[in-house]
C-alpha cells in the first residue's frame, strides 16, 4: 500500500527527516512514536502533500504510484485521509455542505455517481449514529467554536464518511480527556479493515492502549531508530525517547524492509 | 515559495460572458451636454414643463460644479481613472422601433434578453418576478403589469410614470436625492433617461418579486436611470435589480439614482446584482459606476433594507444609504463587493439616525483578488434628535493572492449620548489551511475558493430574495474563475 524509501524532507532550509524508510501493508496498523522535534508531523505533511516541505531525496509509492506526481486533492481522492492535528475553522461553510462537496468530489473521482443532498445526509447521520457522535455538529460550519475534543471527533467522522484506504492520524491524541479519547479510539477501531491502513502518530503511548498497533516504530532525529510491536511502546513509556536514541543508532533497525 | 499562493496569484482573464452587443437600430442624441440635449431628451418622452424646468435647473447647478473642477475626488481609487469627457458621452440612445406591448418588441431585443437569462415572455418566468427591462435609455418592457395592476400596485418606467402619475412623480421626485445632492445626482438629475417606478398603495403586500434588467448596449452613450419606489403607509415590496455591459476598451459611464420612501410601517427591501462589464487585467474598459442610492424611512415603523452584490464596473461608487426620520424606524445594509482583475471599488452606506429609537445594522463584505483595490466607506450619524439610537457594524475584508488591496475608511458622528454603537472589523487571507484543509478532503482548488468565499458573504447571501441567492453565488463563482492556476 505504501511505501517510503529514503525520505529527506527539509522545511526552510533545516534537513528535518534524514533517511526515512517505512512499508505498510494493507489491513495494518502503523504506530510512529517520537518527541517533539522528531519529524512525525512532517511526515504526515509530506504524504498529504501540504506546501512548504521541500522532498531532497528518496520516493514514496502509494499503491505503486508516484505520491510525489499528485495534488492533495488527487491524494485524497486516491484514498489517502489525513486527521489533522489542528483542524482548521472554516466560518460560514456548513459541514453539511463541505463534507458533501468533499464526497462527491471523491465519488466523481472514482467514476461513481455523486450523492444528492437526502442520500448525503443520511449517509452522515448513519456514521455518526455508529460512531456514537451527536448529530449536533452536522449543522454548525466546519469545526467553527468546536472544542479540542470536538474538532478530533469531526476528523474521525469524517474519515468514516470519506472511507479512506490510507488514514495518516497525526497526534489524533493530543488534547482530548479521557472520555473523547475513548471516542476518538473507538472510531478509529470501528474503521480498521484488510483493506485500510493506518499510520497512527503519536507523542505519548496513551492512544496506543486503545488502539493497539501491529507494528510500533520509534523516530529520532528524522530517522526510524527501532521498530517493535506494542511492547516497545510500552517500553518507551517506561524508559523514555533517549533510550530508544542510545541504543540503536542510525536507523539500522528500521522497519521491515 | 508556495504553489498555493503562486496559482492564487494566477488571476487571469475570467470570461465576461454578457459581452456581446445587440445589433439593432437605435437612434441617437448627438454627443454632447448643454442645454438643447436636455430639452431634447424631455420632449422625446413628452415631458411636461415642471419636469424640463427641474432638469433644467439640474443641469446648471452640474455646469457650475463641473466648471468649478467640483467632480468628487475623494473615493480611494489608487490606480485612479481618466478623465471623463462629458462632451463625448451621447445622453440618449434608444431602439428605433418603439414598442406598445409585449408582444411588439422586437425579437432580436428579446433574443438578448433571453440570452442574459432574462426571458421577457411572461409565461417563461417563475410566478411570482415581475421585470422592467431597460435598454439604454429606454424601457423596452415591462411583464405582469396587468396582475399588479389588480392589487393597485403601479409598476412601470418612469417614462411611463411620469405620463400616467405625473402627481406622485412630482410629489416626490427629488425628495430623497434632490438634484444639487453631489455631482454625480446632478448630471443624473439633468438627463435621466429612464428606470423603473413603482408605488405599492396603502395596506398592500406586493404578491410578487419586482426587478429591474439593465443593459447598456450602444458605444459612447452613458447610462443614466432613475428609480423611484413609495410604500405607502403598511406595505411591503421587495425589489431587485441587476445590469451587464458588451465588452469595449472604452470606458463608459453609469450614473444612477435610486430614490425610496417608506412611509408609516411600510418596508423596502431592494437588492442589487451589479455585474457592468469589469473591464480587462490591464484594467482597460469597463463600466464607471458612479451611483447614488438613497433610501428615506419617513413613516413611524419604517424599514428599509439595501443587499448588493457587486462584482462589475471597472469602478464603483456607490453608497447606498438609509435616513432614518420615523420613530422606531429601522435601516440596513447588507453588502457584498468583489475586485478581481483591476477593479476598484469604494462603496459602503450612510445612516443618518434622526427620529426616536431608530436601528441601523451595516454588514459589510469585501473580497479583493488579483489587483482588485476593495474599500468599505461608510458613515453612521446619530443626531441630537433621535434618542436611543442604536447601530450595529461588521465589516469584513478577504484577500485572495497577494497583489489586492482591502482598505475601511468608517466615520461615526454621535450627537446623543443615549446612542449604543457597535463596530466590529476584520481583515483575513484566504488561508493556505484553509485551501489545504480542503483539498486533503478531494475538493479542487477552485472549489475550495468558492466555498471558502460563500462562506464568507453568507451573512448577506441570506438577505437575498431566493432566486436571486442562487444567482449570486454562482455570479460569485464565475467571477473568481481563473483566481486560481
Amino acid at each position: 500500500m505504501l511505501e517510503i524509501k529514503n525520505l529527506h524532507v527539509s522545511v526552510e532550509g533545516k534537513k528535518i527527516l534524514k533517511g526515512f524508510n517505512l512499508k505498510v501493508d494493507a489491513g495494518e496498523v502503523h504506530s510512529i512514536m517520537g518527541p517533539n522535534g522528531s519529524g512525525k508531523s512532517t511526515l504526515a505533511s509530506v504524504l498529504a502533500g501540504r506546501d512548504g516541505y521541500e522532498v531532497t531525496e528518496g520516493q514514496i509509492l502509494y499503491r505503486g504510484r508516484d505520491l510525489f506526481e499528485m495534488d492533495p486533492e488527487e491524494r485524497a481522492c486516491e484514498g489517502v485521509f489525513m486527521a489533522f492535528q489542528y483542524p482548521v475553522e472554516i466560518p460560514g461553510v456548513g459541514s453539511i455542505q463541505f463534507l458533501t462537496a468533499a464526497l462527491n468530489a471523491i465519488r466523481k473521482h472514482r467514476g461513481e455517481e455523486e450523492f444528492d443532498a437526502f442520500e448525503a445526509l443520511k449517509l452522515f447521520k448513519d456514521k455518526l449514529k455508529q460512531l456514537q457522535m451527536s448529530d449536533e455538529m452536522l449543522h454548525r460550519s466546519v469545526n467553527e467554536g468546536f472544542s479540542g475534543g470536538e474538532k478530533k471527533k469531526n476528523e474521525i467522522f469524517q474519515m468514516a464518511v470519506l472511507e479512506p484506504s490510507l488514514a495518516v492520524l497525526d497526534e489524533t491524541d493530543s488534547g482530548l480527556d479521557i472520555d473523547a479519547l475513548r471516542i476518538v479510539a473507538d472510531g478509529v477501531n470501528a474503521l480498521r479493515g484488510p483493506e485500510r491502513a493506518m499510520l497512527v502518530i503519536t507523542h505519548y503511548q496513551r492512544l496506543l492502549n486503545y488502539v493497539v498497533p501491529d507494528y510500533v516504530h520509534v523516530l529520532v532525529d528524522g530517522r526510524i531508530v527501532r521498530s517493535g510491536g506494542m511492547e516497545l511502546a510500552l517500553r518507551l513509556e517506561e524508559h523514555g525517547y533517549s533510550w530508544a536514541g542510545e541504543r540503536d543508532p542510525a536507523g539500522v533497525a528500521a522497519a521491515r524492509l | 515559495m508556495s504553489t498555493t499562493t503562486d496559482s492564487i496569484e494566477a488571476l487571469a482573464q475570467r470570461e465576461y460572458k454578457y459581452g456581446f452587443v445587440t445589433d439593432i437600430e437605435q437612434e441617437f442624441a448627438p454627443p454632447g451636454l448643454n442645454e438643447d440635449i436636455i430639452r431634447f431628451i424631455s420632449a422625446k418622452k413628452n415631458e411636461p414643463d415642471w419636469l424640463l424646468e427641474w432638469r433644467l435647473k439640474a443641469y446648471r447647478h452640474w455646469k457650475k460644479l463641473y466648471e468649478r473642477g467640483l467632480e468628487p475626488k475623494w473615493a480611494f481609487l489608487p490606480y485612479g481613472y481618466g478623465p471623463i469627457d462629458y462632451q463625448a458621452i451621447s445622453y440618449f440612445a434608444a431602439p428605433k422601433q418603439r414598442p406598445q406591448s409585449l408582444d411588439e418588441v422586437d425579437p432580436e431585443l428579446l433574443r438578448t434578453y433571453e440570452r442574459l437569462g432574462i426571458p421577457l415572455e411572461e409565461q417563461k418566468w417563475l410566478a411570482g418576478v415581475a421585470v422592467d427591462a431597460v435598454f439604454d435609455s429606454v424601457s423596452v418592457a415591462t411583464t405582469f403589469q396587468k396582475e399588479l395592476e389588480k392589487h393597485g400596485v403601479i409598476f412601470c418606467s418612469f417614462s411611463e410614470a411620469v405620463q400616467k402619475h405625473p402627481e406622485l412623480v412630482q410629489k416626490y421626485l427629488g425628495s430623497v436625492v434632490p438634484h444639487s445632492d453631489n455631482f454625480f445626482a446632478a448630471l443624473n438629475s439633468a438627463v435621466f433617461s429612464d428606470g423603473s417606478f413603482v408605488y405599492v398603495p396603502k395596506g398592500v403586500r406586493c404578491p410578487m418579486e419586482l426587478s429591474t434588467y439593465f443593459r447598456i448596449n450602444a458605444a459612447q452613450t452613458g447610462q443614466f436611470e432613475r428609480t423611484l419606489i413609495i410604500a405607502d403607509e403598511g406595505s411591503y415590496v421587495s425589489y431587485m435589480e441587476g445590469c451587464t455591459a458588451p465588452m469595449r476598451d472604452e470606458n463608459q459611464l453609469h450614473a444612477a439614482v435610486v430614490e425610496l420612501i417608506a412611509l408609516d410601517d411600510a418596508t423596502i427591501k431592494y437588492s442589487t446584482i451589479q455585474n457592468w462589464y469589469p473591464g480587462d487585467e490591464e484594467g482597460r474598459g469597463g463600466i464607471y459606476n458612479f451611483v447614488t442610492k438613497r433610501g428615506k424611512c419617513l413613516g413611524r415603523n419604517s424599514h428599509i433594507s439595501w443587499t448588493q452584490v457587486e462584482t462589475g464596473s471597472a469602478i464603483t461608487w456607490k453608497y447606498p444609504s438609509c435616513i432614518l426620520q420615523g420613530e422606531n424606524s429601522v435601516g440596513e445594509f447588507y453588502s457584498v463587493a468583489l475586485t478581481n482583475l483591476k477593479q476598484q471599488a469604494d462603496t459602503g452606506t450612510k445612516m443618518i439616525h434622526i427620529g426616536k429609537n431608530t436601528k441601523s445594522t451595516i454588514v459589510s463584505k469585501g473580497i479583493s483578488a488579483g489587483r482588485g483595490q476593495n474599500t468599505y466607506r461608510g458613515m453612521v450619524k446619530i443626531m441630537k434628535s433621535a434618542e436611543n439610537a442604536r447601530n450595529y457594524t461588521q465589516c469584513d475584508s478577504l484577500l485572495i493572492g497577494d497583489k489586492c488591496g482591502a482598505h475601511t475608511f468608517p466615520y461615526i458622528e454621535v450627537k446623543n449620548r443615549t446612542a449604543r454603537m457597535e463596530h466590529e472589523a476584520s481583515t483575513s487571507k484566504i488561508g493556505e489551511d484553509q485551501m489545504f484543509y480542503c483539498r486533503q478532503r478531494g475538493i479542487g482548488m477552485e472549489d475550495a475558493i468558492s466555498l471558502i468565499v460563500s462562506g464568507f458573504c453568507k451573512e448577506v447571501f441570506r438577505e437575498l430574495p431566493m432566486e436571486f441567492a442562487v444567482e449570486a453565488q454562482k455570479l460569485l463563482s464565475v467571477s473568481l474563475e481563473g483566481s486560481v492556476g
